[in-house]
């Protein structure tokens, strides 16, 4: 589908069109570009539609104990039941992604795939800095830093509520 | 317990008596099936191996690798995980592990990519572990390694072991826990440090098939100089992932023990959890998908603290390395590269030295010894170069040099705590130790 045509649909005002037909047009021609407005590429409205619905899978409803559980791994905090629609509006947005076509698409996972993993000699270049290191930390015994004894479990919703309480956030 | 046992099967009642003081005896000595008996449980063993890359820097960052050393003396700034650094990969660690991979008859991935695992603790500073998990550098190898069996031991049973993959992973720091003043501490000189993670596939059965494998294993990587191997300094770590099941029906729930420091260990450890699993069954009960700490001192594995379920290490691809690229050989390169920069597969393979089984069959070739002897020899570091070097002076028979070695050498050295390799240069006099002196007094 050319640009025109979509822009046609989006019912855009035709005014803006005709730079874009310029460009598209043999170079010779860029001559005789009419300017009678600044020439900037950014469309005056949107020229983007939000996907419908219908098009969309089904919303996700996210359980509560999934909720406890994420929020166990990743140390965050939903609180109330605002964050939660913030979580389920964040999927719902990302859902978005659905009606692209992947198949036989290779995932991306890095913009550096086409660079070369840089690869380090073996020779020894750091280290021997243990007083630096043990300065940031608070709590040191002898040289080694001090935690508790085993991972202090995330406190229960109810108690974390009570600890938060006076929170500012 | 062996009330039990001889219940299940009566012809193995010789066998089974021996429970309580050495290890279960598994294929190694063909039994006579009763017709009539019922299907025993066995056991199913997969062992997942961490050994150290014998490298002079760790994995992602340019510090030290030592064994004993100062507290958080060789840690980075990279390796306390302090804000904006990042990781380089150490060469040197991506040979071993293709090294190691070529050796075991892996295929090398030419492209394999790196990931995140994260969990919470203490020694984990940055909170994530960076391994490969997708697609490591090497996959689909076999380890072959050999029991002896037979009534007197003497017959050599090759068997084979599937290697699933290995991959880069790095290291935690050390934790050490202070019970009395309820706190831990943590040393950070190991966290970073680079470790070939090579999962086996659950093709062995028992302890003894586990710690025989190990053994190779462990010989395997010193004779390729990647890993140490030396299990009581942690170099290498076994973790075993034990289950038990009736031939022919899908495989039971497993429970993975950890803590074990010597291969000895490791083959008490397999079968008293094998044991545990099999009465777990009998008593109607369901054995529990768990992780077990072994005690070597009681002989028994118990189930270790955290009770926090089935972990989700929320894996995820490593935003800050590239996937990494081997070339198979100088052709491949592509131009432009430094050499320096680029680890070709073909150069590793010419470079691989001489494998322990491959000096075996060399030994039992050309001095006609026999195979268990060749295990003997190879066994002991530095062995194999003296008896070589006696050879060349002597005019006995290899039988008979065999016969003084394993029964005299050996002896002697046990005696006094000494191994060979520290001692004993051929033709050197040292402590009235030298190789032609002694045949004359022995022989």
């Amino acid at each position: 589908m050319s640009v025109i045509s979509i822009a046609a649909k989006r019912g855009l005002s035709l005014k803006i069109i005709r730079p874009w037909c310029n460009l598209l047009t043999n170079s010779a021609s860029s001559t005789r570009v009419t300017c009678l407005w600044s020439s900037t590429k950014v469309p005056e409205a949107a020229t983007w539609e939000p996907v419908p619905e219908s098009q969309l899978p089904p919303p996700v409803q996210v359980p509560a104990d999934l909720v406890d559980k994420l929020e166990r791994l990743a140390l965050v905090d939903f609180r109330t039941k605002q964050g939660l629609d913030c979580l389920e509006k964040a999927i719902r947005f990302a859902d978005q992604l659905h009606v692209v076509d992947t198949s036989g698409v290779e995932p991306m996972d890095s913009v550096l795939e086409d660079r070369a993993l840089n690869l380090r000699g073996d020779a020894v270049v750091e280290g021997d800095c243990a007083e630096e290191l043990l300065q940031l930390s608070k709590n040191t015994v002898e040289e080694y830093f001090v935690a508790p004894p085993g991972n202090i479990p995330l406190p229960t919703r109810e108690e974390r509520t009570a600890m938060l309480k006076h929170s500012e956030f | 317990m062996n009330k039990q046992m001889s219940m299940l099967c009566p012809k193995a009642s010789r066998v089974i008596r021996r429970i309580s003081t050495s290890s279960l005896r598994c294929d190694s000595q063909p039994q006579p099936r009763a017709k009539s008996a019922p299907q025993q449980l066995v056991g199913v063993v997969g062992l997942e191996v961490h050994a150290q890359i014998n490298s002079n820097t760790k994995l992602f960052s340019g510090s030290s690798v030592r064994f004993s050393a100062p507290p958080n003396s060789l840690v980075s700034f990279f390796d306390a995980s302090l804000p904006g650094t990042l990781p380089v990969l150490n060469k040197r660690c991506v040979e071993a592990a293709v090294m190691t991979g070529l050796a075991l008859n892996c295929t090398i991935n030419r492209k394999s990519l790196f990931d995140r695992k994260h969990y919470f603790y203490a020694d984990l500073p940055s909170g994530y572990q960076i391994t490969q998990q997708r697609q490591p550098i090497a996959v689909d190898g076999t380890l072959t390694y050999s029991l002896l069996g037979g009534t007197k031991r003497s017959q050599v049973i090759r068997k084979t072991v599937n290697i699933k993959q290995i991959q880069l992973e790095q290291d935690s720091g050390k934790s050490l826990h202070d019970d009395l003043r309820s706190q831990t501490l943590i040393d950070l000189n190991r966290a970073g440090v680079g470790l070939m993670e090579l999962v086996m596939e659950p093709d062995m059965s028992c302890g003894e098939e586990a710690a025989a494998a190990v053994r190779e294993l462990q010989l395997i990587l010193q004779a390729l100089g990647t890993c140490q191997g030396n299990m009581s300094e942690g170099q290498m770590r076994v973790d075993a992932n034990v289950s038990v099941h009736k031939p022919g029906e899908p495989l039971g729930i497993r429970a993975e023990v950890k803590n074990i420091n010597s291969v000895r260990c490791l083959a008490r450890a397999i079968d008293y959890e094998i044991q545990r699993q099999i009465e777990v069954l009998q008593r109607g009960q369901t054995v529990q998908n768990e992780t077990r700490a072994y005690d070597s001192k009681s002989g028994e594995t118990i189930p270790m603290r955290d009770k926090e379920g089935l972990q989700d290490y929320r894996f995820m691809p490593e935003p800050n390395l590239p996937p990494l690229i081997v070339y198979e050989d100088n052709a491949s390169l592509p131009t432009g590269i430094d050499a320096c920069q680029a680890v070709v597969v073909h150069k590793i393979r010419e470079g691989l030295p001489e494998l322990p089984g491959v000096k075996r069959d060399r030994l039992v070739q050309t001095y006609g010894i026999l195979p268990e002897h060749s295990f003997t020899l190879v066994n002991e570091d530095g062995l194999v170069e003296y008896f070589e070097a006696v050879m060349k002076v002597t005019k006995k028979e290899p039988r008979k040099v065999i016969g003084w070695v394993t029964n005299e050498l050996l002896g002697h050295l046990k005696e006094k705590d000494m191994s060979v390799s520290h001692r004993f240069f051929p033709g050197e006099i040292l402590n009235g130790f030298h190789p032609e002196g002694l045949i004359i007094q022995a022989i």
